[in-house]
């Protein structure tokens, strides 16, 4: 059987619009670099290293090669995997098993993204079929639109249930340095600001982002070594269903509900509500905030309105959502994943700065792809 | 550490201008190698699919293959890169302890695609891109370099072309099986001095999948006849510009080699045939050196000799290579699945007798800037 693997190192960029400052491959230094410090260690103890971005945004082929200045992965193994929205937990995921095979004792998985030097709707319109469904479904607004009207319709949420989840995420980002959009921002402002698709508006949205995020795994012996408090690796899952957009069911999320209910099954979460500290949630926008705590299972079928209004997600409540701000502040999209998990590891390390939790035991990390990716990783204080 | 097995092996034919669609063709291969394996897809609990989204022209060009691949309700995950790399994943997610069965698919269609144009964008935007580089003629680079270091001559490249087109006479599934001569190869029109067409492996559509299973799923689900062993397997990664490089230098590739060889405990001299990345003719020889077969800058006069020949010491490339079939991606998982054919017995005509031990080769980017290598073995 394979090892246990625990998270004894994160970096980040500071992420911007517009990282004028450096280029690509020097944002990925930024945050290979920061990730060794953060865990003390130099490049010649990484054994292996992963990397995920999305080819079409910077238009470089063969990005785990182009990169290498960057990763430092000069005679060193690399693999390269991209799966959308979802790069960076995907990243994350193969980083862990890379080291739970036994193959490799330390691993870097590493994201990155410059949408300033990308047409990013553009090139994520091609990921729907050419003939069938580029045209209605171009870029990444109209779907989301789509899937909260049908929520709003069916279990009566509103446009001001998802404002208040822009404007918890958007506060709590004013928290986290790393943050590109950081803003005071009122439910009031939200919904005062410019429509984009119905019911989406602009501050519900997350922008685009210029950014890069590292996280390094290493196998139990090395992590306990290595690290005084490693955020261990509890479970991972991904499902994707999708072939073609009718083929979803838009009034749920069934791949989140499945990959969720597998990855708690895994790590012996029976009420994710009650039983994680805190939760890094790749919530592309406001709107997903409201509709999918019903696919984490954190409230029956339509019960997302009450518990968004409850404040039981905010920072002081029962469970913290998005303590770092999250997607809507801050998108550099191959990282984005990997930030949750990295900001996720860095709660349970007791790392996160002013927007620390207080004694997180438990904390999950996600993360959402068009159309319909979900990948959930659980991270633990405690071994699995 | 478990051992992991090769159950199930689909592939294509391989030729140009296929009318199915990505999806199709990874449901053709998908299903051919459940069927080989004797299994259903309810075996499988997990997918690595192996695409490129510019290849595809579609950004997560693996959605479009998702359910095809058997995917649904599964845990599923994309490598970029080539079919290689995509089975690495595929094993290591086999030892993490996490999954029995993985169902390893890779697609490729060249006619939908522009090389040149693709292979360009593998290079630094601000100044190699705008000087035209591009696979083609980064290779003819290398192939100056290495005819440089090592006094060697465009004919003796142009022998690998005539023997990997020649054996794919014996392969049903190649696209380019020819009788040429040497003279042919030198008399095909100039590509990029020293490259001449038929020292270039052709665009090419096709699919190839590869069924792994842990040792004791594959214990239950298949004889012994079919299953051949992941032994071992190393990559790793050199420079990433060009002028960083003695393009003639294999240091990575050797880095590789000898992680793989280490891990099957087994030395060049144990492998009975090789499946070489040769999608230029000078590669071939560039790798076998790299791969230990003879010292740098030998690989020439041993080709002479015959030892690389069908019926020679070490028969390489005996499916034809890349050289009589290049679907990009599916390459290296095309190399594995005719090692694993021939470790069974089961490659027909072009069966060599008595394998026990193969090496597979695949490579990332420019020039075989990262390289992965794979033992396999009965």
């Amino acid at each position: 059987m394979g090892k246990r693997v625990g998270i004894i190192g994160v970096g980040q960029t500071h992420h911007a619009s517009h990282r004028l400052d450096a280029s690509g491959v020097e944002l990925i230094a930024e945050a290979v670099t920061r990730s060794l410090d953060d865990a003390e260690l130099t490049l010649d103890q990484v054994d292996a290293i992963v990397i995920g971005n999305m080819d079409h945004f910077e238009n470089i082929n063969y990005v785990d090669m182009w990169a290498t200045d960057g990763l430092g992965s000069f005679m060193k193994p690399v693999l390269k995997v991209t799966t959308g929205g979802t790069t960076g937990t995907t990243v994350a995921s193969s980083a862990y098993y890379h080291a739970a095979s036994g193959l490799f004792d330390v691993v870097m998985g590493v994201g990155w993204e410059k949408n300033s030097e990308s047409d990013t709707q553009a090139a994520i319109a091609t990921c729907a079929n050419p003939v069938l469904e580029r045209d209605p479904f171009a870029g990444a607004i109209g779907p989301l639109a789509t899937e909260y009207s049908m929520y709003m319709k069916a279990y009566g949420a509103t446009e001001g249930d998802a404002a208040i989840v822009a404007a918890r995420d958007r506060n709590n980002a004013l928290n986290n340095p790393y943050a590109h959009n950081r803003m005071k921002v009122t439910v009031k402002d939200v919904m005062d600001s410019p429509m984009l698709s119905y019911p989406v508006k602009f501050l519900d949205m997350c922008p685009r982002s210029d950014g890069a995020c590292a996280v390094i795994f290493a196998n139990e012996e090395k992590a306990r070594k290595l690290c005084p408090r490693p955020a261990w690796v509890h479970a991972s899952v991904v499902r994707h269903d999708y072939t073609h957009f009718g083929d979803l069911e838009w009034q749920w999320m069934p791949t989140l509900e499945r990959a969720t209910a597998a990855a708690y099954k895994l790590a012996g979460i029976a009420n994710p509500l009650r039983d994680f500290d805190v939760a890094e949630l790749y919530l592309p926008c406001s709107t997903t905030g409201v509709k999918w705590m019903d696919s984490f299972w954190f409230c029956d079928k339509g019960g997302a309105p009450k518990l968004i209004r409850s404040g039981a997600t905010h920072m002081d409540g029962q469970l913290p959502i998005n303590p770092s701000g999250g997607v809507i502040a801050t998108n550099p999209i191959g990282a984005t994943g990997l930030i949750r998990v990295g900001e996720a590891a860095w709660q349970i390390m007791g790392k996160a700065g002013a927007r620390q939790v207080p004694k997180v035991k438990k904390a999950l990390a996600t993360g959402f792809g068009g159309c319909s990716w979900s990948d959930v990783l659980i991270l633990g204080a405690d071994l699995p | 550490m478990e051992r992991v097995a090769v159950i199930g092996v689909g592939q294509t034919k391989y030729e140009k201008g296929k009318r199915e669609t990505f999806a199709e063709l990874v449901f053709e291969v998908a299903s051919k190698a459940l069927k080989d394996a004797g299994i259903t897809v309810k075996e499988v609990d997990n997918v690595v699919s192996v695409s490129s989204d510019f290849w595809d022209g579609r950004t997560i060009s693996s959605m479009a293959i998702s359910d095809a691949s058997g995917a649904f309700g599964k845990d599923i995950s994309t490598v970029e890169g080539d079919g290689t790399f995509g089975a690495l994943y595929g094993m290591m997610r086999i030892l993490s302890g996490s999954f029995g069965v993985t169902m390893v698919v890779a697609h490729h269609k060249g006619t939908e695609s522009n090389m040149n144009g693709i292979t360009n964008t593998c290079f630094d935007p601000l100044v190699e891109r705008k000087l035209g580089l591009d696979a083609v003629s980064s290779a003819a680079l290398q192939a100056r370099r290495y005819m440089t270091a090592y006094g060697l001559s465009e004919e003796q490249f142009a022998m690998v072309s005539v023997k990997n087109h020649g054996n794919a006479k014996r392969n049903p599934l190649a696209m380019l099986p020819m009788d040429i001569t040497v003279e042919d190869v030198m008399n095909s029109p100039m590509l990029a001095s020293p490259l001449k067409k038929l020292d270039c492996s052709p665009v090419t559509d096709g699919a190839c999948a590869l069924v792994l299973a842990a040792e004791r799923n594959a214990k239950k689900l298949t004889t012994n006849k079919k299953r051949v062993w992941l032994k071992g397997v190393g990559h790793c990664t050199d420079a990433y510009r060009l002028g960083d490089r003695d393009l003639a230098d294999t240091r990575a590739l050797k880095e590789a080699a000898s992680k793989a060889y280490e891990m099957a405990g087994v030395g060049p001299g144990d492998v009975d045939i090789a499946e070489v990345y040769d999608a230029f003719s000078y590669m071939e020889l560039m790798w076998l050196e790299g791969l230990g077969f003879c010292d740098d800058g030998m690989a020439a006069e041993y080709l002479e000799r015959g030892v690389f020949d069908f019926g020679g010491e070490l028969p390489v490339n005996p499916s034809g290579g890349r050289l009589s079939a290049n679907p990009v991606q599916v390459a290296g998982l095309a190399s594995m699945a005719e090692c694993v054919l021939q470790l069974r017995g089961a490659a027909g005509k072009r069966q060599v007798k008595g394998a026990e031990t193969a090496l597979a080769h695949g490579i990332n980017g420019m020039c075989g800037q990262s390289h992965c290598v794979w033992i396999l073995g009965k």
